[in-house]
């Protein structure tokens, strides 16, 4: 007989209840009741029943705190989570992560639950969300090839960025096989160096988005090594990837407007450039006009031809003043000499002659006589009147004065 | 694996009208020097302008296995 502690038991059962697929990943319909969070813990605790039987539930701290709302008392709920042993009491009871009221219905309840899980492993971060490339060169897109939605997304390509290269993955986007598809489709863009890529579907009822509800597409992009931006359905509609991705586009023409630079923007870039580029060149050869124009004035001024210039003008000044100071000076000598002439003219002795004095000289020596011995009978002499001259001869010998 | 693309090529000749530019812009190049990156700076604009107005959106389609054969809406 095998006998085991009752330590051994529980963990046995234990053991049985982790590897059983059924009891790990599970969902619970029932009443809430006994409804008590522990405000130190932040864990919750509570009965859920029905009219055959109770179960214990459990929801931890990090998931109570992920739910905007708790569940009250008499609440008809759904509950997420897995069954476990509490070993200390050997009871079994259900270890929940998500509690969603039972009218919402069974796929928004998984939608909550997987919504839920997928934050709480940091799916969503938005830390992690990256930029879409500024000017992409293989636009990747991911969706039915038929769709409307594929022409509207490569009518706006093609209007706004038709530089572009598009890169057509095609896949199932509804019914069963849908999200293996899309999880290709999406492995296939990743082997093919785009740089971003567009998930995209067009509008439909709710249950038509399902694949994009699913875990495998929402994990498929996540692994995106390129920035991924979905336009799923219609404005309203939230799918699980839209949160997964680095951004969410309402449609998928908004998608391809978001991923597309305008080709006009790009356009008047250009005319900027160039613009700047013409202007750039004028100013360099303005600035060299400037400085030739200042480069000739500074030869000017130093220029041996110039300086003789300056040379010959500042001589021909000098000379002018020269000029001026001699004439300046003849001037003062010839109104010196004048007055002198004049002088002169009072104290010469030939002035007398206007008066009736004669002067006598003798022919013979010119000497001029002062005494009548000076002059012997018969020798000729020379009479100087104010007009004129006068030979004459005495005739008796002169006397002196006595 | 292929040629580059026109929006690769687009942004070459972009970065380098931008440095063209640039460098002009910054003026204390010797004239010989201004006058050829002008020129360059020209042509440059005048290739991009050309990729603008001639671009055509080329759409390349992955084969997949499964999903090549039947394709629904």
């Amino acid at each position: 007989m095998n006998v085991l502690s009752v330590g051994d038991l529980t963990a046995v059962l234990r053991e049985l209840l982790e590897l059983n697929d059924g009891l790990r990943d599970l969902w619970v319909a029932g009443e809430i009741a006994e409804f008590k969070r522990y405000a130190q813990s932040g864990h919750c605790y509570f009965a859920l029943k029905d009219e055959r039987s109770s179960m214990r539930g459990v929801m931890w701290r990090t998931y109570a705190e992920r739910h905007s709302e708790l569940p009250r008392n008499g609440d008809a709920v759904l509950a997420h989570g897995k069954v476990a042993i509490y070993e200390a009491r050997g009871e079994l009871q259900l270890v929940v992560d998500t509690i969603v009221p039972a009218g919402a219905g069974i796929l928004n309840a998984r939608f909550e639950e997987l919504k839920r899980r997928l934050a709480a492993e940091g799916l969503f971060e938005e830390s992690r969300k990256r930029p879409l490339p500024a000017l992409p060169r293989r636009i990747g897109v991911a969706t039915s090839p038929q769709a409307a939605a594929l022409q509207d997304m490569l009518n706006v390509l093609r209007r706004r960025f038709p530089l572009a290269e598009v890169i057509l993955s095609p896949c199932l986007v509804q019914g069963e096989r849908a999200p293996d598809s899309i999880v290709e489709a999406l492995y296939n863009l990743y082997d093919s160096r785009v740089d971003v890529i567009i998930l995209a579907r067009g509008g439909g009822a709710a249950d038509d988005l399902w694949a994009f509800n699913d875990e495998s597409v929402a994990r498929a992009v996540f692994a995106s090594p390129v920035p991924l931006i979905t336009g799923v359905g219609h404005e309203t509609d939230f799918t699980i990837v839209d949160y997964v991705a680095d951004l969410r586009a309402p449609t998928p023409s908004a998608a391809a407007e978001l991923v597309a630079p305008e080709v006009d923007a790009l356009a008047d870039q250009l005319a900027d450039q160039r613009l700047r580029l013409h202007g750039a060149m004028r100013q360099a050869i303005d600035e060299r006009r400037y400085g030739l124009d200042n480069a000739a004035l500074a030869l000017d001024r130093l220029a041996p031809l110039s300086r003789i210039g300056r040379g010959r003008q500042q001589v021909d000044e000098l000379s002018m003043r020269m000029q001026r100071a001699l004439a300046r000076r003849s001037e003062l000598r010839a109104a010196e000499l004048r007055g002198l002439a004049a002088r002169l003219g009072a104290l010469s002795p030939l002035a007398v002659l206007g008066r009736g004095y004669a002067v006598v000289r003798r022919e013979a020596d010119g000497q001029v006589l002062t005494a009548p011995g000076q002059a012997a009978p018969g020798q000729r002499l020379r009479v100087t009147l104010r007009d004129g001259e006068l030979s004459v001869v005495p005739d008796q010998s002169p006397e002196d004065r006595p | 694996m292929s040629a580059p693309s026109p929006v690769e090529t687009y942004e070459t000749l972009y970065t380098r009208l931008q440095e063209v530019v640039a460098r002009l812009e910054a003026g204390e190049l010797p004239l010989d020097e201004s006058l050829r990156l002008y020129e360059e700076g020209v042509g440059l604009a005048a290739e991009c302008q050309r990729l603008l107005d001639a671009a055509e959106l080329r759409v390349q389609q992955l084969q997949s296995g499964e999903t090549a054969v039947d394709l629904e809406g």
